[in-house]
Parts: C-alpha cells; structure tokens; sequence
C-alpha cells in the first residue's frame, strides 16, 4: 500500500460525537473508525442513540460536539461521496408520485439547480430498480408498494447516488425473508464494489451472517471492530443490559432458502 | 350570454372576474405543496397575520396603493412564518401551538391597530376593514396589475425550484444529504405562500383565506396521484372557485364576494371527497360492497367444490342449494350462486340444483388449494 492508501483507507471517522436534545445527552463523546470496504452494523437498545448517529453523521441533527470525516475530509466537502436510505417510516408514501420519480431524487444533487431528469438519469434510476427487482414497478404510485417494495425503491434511491460510504437506517424493518435476501446481496455487492456500508440493525441473530464489523453503541461507543472480536457476550452485556444472555445462543441461521415452500421458521427474529 | 358579454363588456365584473381567478390559481397551486407538507394551518397563520401589516402600511405611508398595503401584508405575514419556524425550532413548543400563538397575536394587534385607525378618521374611509372579510367589486385596474406581476413571479419560481420544492416536501432529511440547502429552500416556499396569500387578501379577506390554501388542493388530491397534475389542477379549482364565486357575488345584490368565492372552493372539495373515482367516499363504498361480495361467493364456490370433489366426475355433481345453506356461508346463498353463474363458474339444473363449470372446478381447486380466498 503506498501513502495515499493509507490516508484514503478510513471511510468514516467520528471524533467526540455529542449530541444532546435539551440537556439530556443521547449520544456521549463517540469515536467511531470504519476502514474503507466494510459492512457495518450499528447496534444498541431502544433509545442508545443509533439513528441520531447517523443523522449526526450526516448533518440531519446538529452534534453539539465532534466532528466527521469522510474518506479523511469534512463532511461538508464530501457530500457527494455519501449516500442514504432513511428509515422507511419517516416519509409519506401516500405523496402523490411514482416509483421512478422517487428513484430519480438520488439524482438530484448531483444535478444541481433548476435542471431536470433527464434521459441520463432516467436511465440509471431504471438500471437501479432492475438491481433490486422492482423493474416492473417504475411507473407504479407508491402508495401501491408494499413494505418490502418500499424498502426496495429507497435502495434503488440510494444506489442512483453512486456513493462510496452508505448510511442505512435499519433497511431491514419489516421486511419479509425475501427481500431481507436480496437487500443483503446488495450489501455484500457495494461491498465488493470497494464501498463502504454502515447499517443501523436490530437483528443480533444475523449480525455474524451479514456484517464484518459490528460497532455497539448505548449513548457511550461501548465497542467497535470486527465481528469476530467485538460480537462477545461481555459487549452484548454491557450494551444491553443482562437480558441479553440467552439471546446470544448461537442459532443456526441459514435465512430463507429461496422457494421453500410450506411454513417458513424464523429462528433469527425471535427477540423480546 | 348575457353573462358572458358581461363579463367581456362590463369593466368592473371583468376586473373582479379576472383578479379573483388569478387569486384562485396561485393560491391553489400553493396550497397544494402546503397540505402536502401538512402547513395546512400555515397559511391561516399567515393571512391573519397580514392585517397588522396592512394597517401599519397605511398608517406609515398614509396610502391606500396596492402595492403599498399589499407588501405590508407580505412583511407581516412573512415575519409570522419565519416566527413560528423560529418558535419551533428554539422552544419546546410544537408546531400547533406555536401556529396557535402566532395567529393570534398578530390578529389580535391588527384589530388593535384597525380600531386605532378608524377612531383617529379617514378609518373606514380608508377601506381597510374589507380586508378582514374581503370585497372585491372594490378591485381596480390597478390592483390586477399587482396581483398579476406577484403571481406570475410566484408560478415562475414554482416552476423553476420543481425538483427542489418536490423533494422538500416528500423528504427534507434525504434533501439535506443530497446537498441542497433544506432551510433555505423551506424559507423560499413559505415565501412564496405568503405572496400567493397577500394577493388574496383584498378579495377573499383574512379570515378566509387559508380555505383558499386549503380546498383546492385537497379537492385536487382526490384526483390524481401525480405531484405535477396535481398543482396543476389545485390552481385550476382555484381560478374557478374565484371566477364563479366572483360573477354570482356580482349578480347577486348584497352577496359579499370573500364567502361566495370559498363556499363554491368547498363545495368543489365536498363533491371531489364524494366522488372522486379512486379515493372518494363512494367508490370507495361501492369496492367494499363488491369485495364483500365477491368474498362471500368465494366461499360458496369453495364449498360446491368440497361437496362436488368426493364425486368421479365433479362437473357433473349437482348440489342442492338447501345443503349449501348448511355450509359455511348460512343465508344469502342463492344470491352469491346467481353471481357466480353471471361469472360462467355454476350453472342451474332444470330442476333447480346447481354444478360447477369446468371453470368453476379450477377456480375452486385453486380456492382450496392455499391459493387462498383472495
């Protein structure tokens, strides 16, 4: 690796992150690291302060300390590197718009003022719901889609950006097995694309299945690396509480062979 | 037409036509990105806040021009949005509330100062209190030219910001990440929203001017599902409400023109709640009673098919309908049967007992078979 490696190879880099809502403190002095090239889950209770992360990341909440670096530069600059999918639930999907209109807003700020779509970006909108099967979909009013069809035109939304760092925000929230599929093998294509991925999940069952690095979070960064040495029933306590024991019981998870038919069980949901 | 030569012939009808369709239309359009982003109520804020600007206008300049009275309105009505962003943003008061407060200070200083106004003379001379209820015969060539320079600006920057004010108003946070200016841009439409009110005032009044904001573009909604076609047609409801309201109030002695004008906006809304063909009341009605329908013949069908599949040949395996009866579906039977047989999936025997169709056999196996009761 020669120097501009090395300096290129922190994707995103959260010094002293605070962020407080009227006194009460929701995230408290967090350091975050995540090299280029990686999955990673954010992960932590109700409450520990996943979202307000990553909108603290992104300048959607203002930190009242800390600051961001993306690919080793400000935020601010790197806006274009960075690309979003916002939790489901925090849009109207009864607007009055299509599938295809949603997909082109990732477009927009490359645009830049007053212009319109175009033939180009009407093209890569169409490309990117062809790239998460919903192809068919691209003139459909999106009151129409279901939860996991939603999830799936937010994907789509993100994938226009042509971001190197992504932020999702729980991507997985009420979807059903097939889609939590092929959200994944998009996540593991990014991946392999050289991007970087940075997921708020809930699913402690399938972090070891879908993510390199695990960050866990409660307010405080309780811990932050690799699966393999951060996913340890001591950080689980520590980031959840007692309760969490019997929840780390190793389950064989092998989601959702593709067409099975009959009752399908789901061993990695089961959470109290 | 006598009411057409008019509203060509006559000077002041056309004038009064005229200004209250382009009230409509610019006022609709923008309403529609209000209720969208759920500001209904915004834009009551704002009217009501106009009447201290206009009042102080008048005091200040000792003028009655348009255009003068008309940016007092704007610069009150402005500092009441910009207030109750401020108020939200810095407090702990919810947007409600904050409305709440702001409406009513600014109202209740423009009473004040209308009141001051009237008592020192030259007061209702003045002609400032139609701008509480509205009147438009009192319309002129000149404020025409002002209400027709404001709204065309207003549609201009519409039209230019389209992708901008579309993603504001479906997605802020994702606007912020893509790097547009979000407060900004929210700055810009809710001025645009105040120019679109103060150009109603004169006519429609303070009072009711938000139904202007609001009846078009939820009468519009029912509508359509696309964001272009539907600003489209909020203005189009509202140049209508304006010009209708306008010629009856005209031709109808003592009919004030403010509350005709929004009374036909609201009846367009209540008709387009009723009947508009996907999401009005009615049709939404007529789907239930169809699915309900068809659910209970569903379940007829499926079990024809359980009586008629224990036999060799299930074509050919006549039930009848007092067996039914005891089945899933109890009364109502013959009534789900003569449904059926209108779909070519039964038939009735001569002697009055009913078989499935080869269609009917398939149907009904798919019913059974988890295909599900769809």
């Amino acid at each position: 690796m020669n120097a501009e490696d090395q300096s290129a190879e922190m994707a995103v880099q959260v010094t002293d992150l605070t962020v407080a809502y009227h006194e009460r403190p929701v995230l408290w002095d967090v350091d975050l690291d995540v090299p280029a090239g990686n999955l990673l889950a954010i992960m932590g209770p109700n409450g520990a302060g996943k979202t307000t992360l990553v909108k603290a990341i992104l300048g959607l909440v203002p930190p009242a300390a800390g600051r961001v670096l993306i690919h080793g530069k400000p935020y601010a600059k790197q806006r274009s590197l960075v690309g979003y999918v916002p939790q489901r639930g925090s849009v109207d999907w009864d607007f009055p718009t299509t599938v295809r209109d949603v997909v082109l807003m990732g477009r927009y700020g490359a645009l830049g003022w007053v212009r319109r779509p175009g033939r180009r970006e009407h093209e890569q909108a169409d490309a990117a719901l062809e790239k998460v099967g919903m192809a068919d979909f691209a003139v459909r009013q999106i009151s129409q889609l279901s939860g996991g069809q939603q999830q799936r035109v937010f994907l789509a939304r993100a994938l226009v950006q042509d971001a190197r760092v992504y932020f999702m925000d729980e991507p997985f929230q009420g979807v059903d097995a097939r889609t939590e599929r092929a959200i994944v093998d998009l996540l593991k294509d990014l991946r392999a694309q050289g991007r970087t991925v940075i997921v708020v999940h809930h699913d402690l069952q399938t972090v070891t299945d879908y993510f390199d690095w695990v960050t866990l979070l409660n307010v405080r960064r309780i811990a932050s690396g690799p699966v393999a040495d951060t996913f340890t029933s001591e950080n689980l306590r520590l980031a959840f509480g007692g309760r969490v024991e019997f929840l780390h019981r190793k389950t064989p998870v092998e989601p959702s062979a593709p067409g099975t038919d009959g009752p399908v069980s789901f061993p990695g949901r089961i959470q109290p | 037409m006598n009411l057409l030569a008019d509203l060509v012939g006559d000077y002041t009808l056309r004038t009064v036509a005229l200004g209250s369709a382009a009230l409509g239309l610019v006022s609709g359009a923008l309403g529609a990105f209000a209720v969208l982003r759920r500001q209904s109520l915004l834009g009551d804020a704002v009217s009501h806040a106009a009447l201290p600007g206009v009042v102080l206008a008048f005091m200040i300049t000792g003028a009655k021009t348009p255009l003068v009275l008309v940016l007092g309105a704007a610069l009150a009505g402005w500092a009441a949005a910009l207030g109750v962003m401020l108020v939200v943003r810095t407090t702990r008061l919810k947007t409600d509330t904050a409305l709440g407060l702001v409406l009513s200070t600014f109202f209740g200083l423009g009473l004040l100062l209308l009141s001051l106004v009237q008592r020192t003379g030259g007061a209702s001379q003045a002609g400032l209190d139609r701008f509480l209820f509205g009147q438009a015969a009192a319309l002129v060539g000149d404020d025409l030219a002002t209400m027709a320079v404001l709204g065309a600006l207003v549609l201009t920057v519409l039209t230019l910001m389209w992708k901008e004010f579309k993603l504001l108003a479906f997605d802020p946070d994702f606007a912020g990440v893509v790097g547009l200016p979000v407060r900004r841009i929210d700055i810009l439409l809710t001025t645009l929203l105040v120019v679109a009110i103060v150009i109603g005032l004169q006519t429609v009044g303070v009072v009711l001017m938000s139904a202007m904001i609001v009846a078009p573009a939820a009468a519009a909604r029912q509508w359509t599902d696309r964001l272009g076609r539907l600003v489209v047609l909020a203005g189009v409801f509202g140049a209508v409400s304006g010009l209708v309201g306008a010629v009856l109030s005209s031709s109808i002695p003592r009919l004030p023109t403010g509350p005709t004008i929004i009374l036909v906006a609201t009846a367009l809304t209540v008709f387009s709640l009723l009947f508009a063909p996907r999401r009005g009341v009615v049709a939404e009605r007529v789907r239930r009673v169809r699915q309900r329908r068809r659910l209970r013949a569903d379940t007829v069908l499926a079990d024809l098919y359980r009586l008629a599949s224990q036999h060799a040949v299930p074509e050919d395996a006549p039930h009848d309908v007092r067996v039914l009866k005891t089945m899933s579906a109890g009364a109502g039977v013959r009534r789900c049967l003569e449904y059926l047989a209108g779909q070519d999936l039964v038939v009735s025997d001569p002697d009055g007992r009913w078989r499935l169709t080869t269609a009917g056999v398939d149907r009904g196996r798919e019913l059974i078979s988890g295909g599900g009761i769809s």
